[in-house]
């Protein structure tokens, strides 16, 4: 596999210690975002542990994932300050705007849509983040005036691009 | 060697041993279904809880992973302990009604109501790995040291936690020695006499002298137990259900009584 090239530099980097074992899987996550089932096993067999333990580190933490994710990563907040303000019509309407759907990830690759707990700025809510920009105060009009900024192909409506540009706060 | 009171007997015990190896040793029962000798002590399932301390600074602590010190005060079967063994095995009931061991170790500590929903909705449904497993984490504890395989592990966390294979392909690593299927709680005797209506079987009660004391280690282990033999009615439905799978050439597992 090709791809699997670009393991053998990450994987040089760190010494043969369980210890390891997250630091990796972070360097991979950030290089492919996602965990290949390969890269999965070479980590296993350099660490000399069972590809087992290696999974389940993988499946247990949720800045992991085995399937192939976005370029951009939109979480959507549904805390309770979020959720009483609406935050799952932003939701709603982040998945029908990026092509996510309930899969989470569009298919052209750009967006993982995934709802989040809290992001810790209640008194914006409701809030929502693309990488590390946070929007907030947010309402179903302003969604896709953000996803276009984000997406390569799109340009972003000026009407949307006003309603989306008030507050955006550098986290 | 330290000084301890064991339900006001004073024994001594080796350091660094367990609470629960200490109170098999001197046999007082202490019940538990994810300890296993020769596997690292886990203490996943709490079954092995007991009082250490006294007055309003006791508190219940898992025997199988809890070292013994210096002067201990341990209380294997206060009422404290009883009820909230009762509460764990009334869970367990709840999440895996199939399990014979299970129903015999709620016979035995004196459930004699399940308040909780079964997990899978239908106490005679299908035994169903994900839904019914009570995560004690034998197999995967057994397979890794042991078997010294580990080819399967937990995967998932929270409600979602299970026990599987990597990528959900059989590992290289497994041997399929079949070392998960021995060990697995729920898995080798089922107990067929749980219905819709009463979640428990409770039928050792039923015998005189009561079926689980007469054969005190080996429980109830008259196979099949009379209990399932009279009044289970999936029984049959499970003996045709097991030479369908003899007949299309699937493995059984070799410790279920009923299925061989």
């Amino acid at each position: 596999m090709p791809e699997m090239e670009a393991v053998k530099p990450l994987l040089a980097q760190f010494k043969d210690e369980r210890a390891n074992l997250i630091p990796i899987l972070q360097e991979i996550q950030a290089a492919f975002s996602y965990l290949p089932e390969e890269a999965l096993r070479r980590v296993a067999r350099k660490l000399h542990v069972p590809v087992t333990d290696v999974y389940q580190v993988a499946t247990f933490y949720r800045c992991f994932s085995l399937k192939p994710r976005g370029r951009h990563l939109v979480q959507v907040c549904l805390g309770t300050a979020c959720h009483v303000r609406g935050g799952d019509l932003v939701l709603e309407r982040t998945q029908t705007e990026t092509g996510a759907g309930l899969s989470g990830t569009s298919p052209d690759l750009e967006f993982t849509v995934e709802p989040v707990r809290c992001l810790g700025c209640c008194g914006l809510a409701p809030v929502m983040r693309v990488d590390r920009d946070t929007f907030a105060h947010l309402d179903q009009a302003k969604v896709r005036g953000i996803v276009n900024r984000y997406h390569p192909r799109r340009k972003p409506a000026t009407v949307d691009k006003i309603a989306a540009s008030p507050e955006k706060v550098r986290s | 060697m330290v000084h301890i009171t064991m339900n006001g007997l004073a024994v001594e015990a080796e350091c660094g041993s367990s609470l629960l190896e200490v109170a098999r040793f001197y046999n007082f029962p202490i019940p538990t279904l994810c300890h296993e000798d020769g596997l690292n002590s886990y203490g996943a399932c709490r079954l092995c809880l007991v009082e250490i301390g006294e007055g309003p600074k006791s508190k219940l602590v898992a025997a199988c992973g809890y070292r013994v010190e210096e002067g201990m005060k341990v209380r294997t079967n206060s009422m404290r302990v009883q009820r909230a063994r009762r509460l764990l095995l009334e869970l367990y009931v709840a999440t895996c009604p199939q399990s014979k061991r299970i129903q015999d170790l709620a016979s035995e500590y004196g459930v004699r109501q399940c308040r909780y929903q079964p997990v899978d909705g239908q106490p005679g449904a299908p035994w169903d790995p994900k839904a019914n497993c009570i995560q004690c984490g034998l197999c995967v504890r057994i397979c890794a040291e042991q078997m010294m395989a580990g080819a399967i592990g937990f995967s998932g966390r929270g409600k979602s936690r299970h026990v599987a294979r990597p990528f959900g392909m059989t590992s290289e690593q497994c041997r399929q020695c079949g070392a998960c299927l021995y060990a697995c709680p729920v898995c080798e005797l089922r107990c067929q006499a749980s219905t819709a209506e009463s979640l428990l079987c409770n039928g050792c009660l039923n015998f005189s002298p009561v079926c689980f004391q007469s054969y005190s280690d080996a429980m109830c282990f008259l196979e099949p137990c009379h209990t399932c033999e009279l009044s289970g009615p999936f029984r049959h439905e499970v003996g045709i259900k097991v030479h369908a799978l003899h007949d299309a050439g699937q493995k059984v597992a070799p410790s279920t009584g009923e299925l061989k």
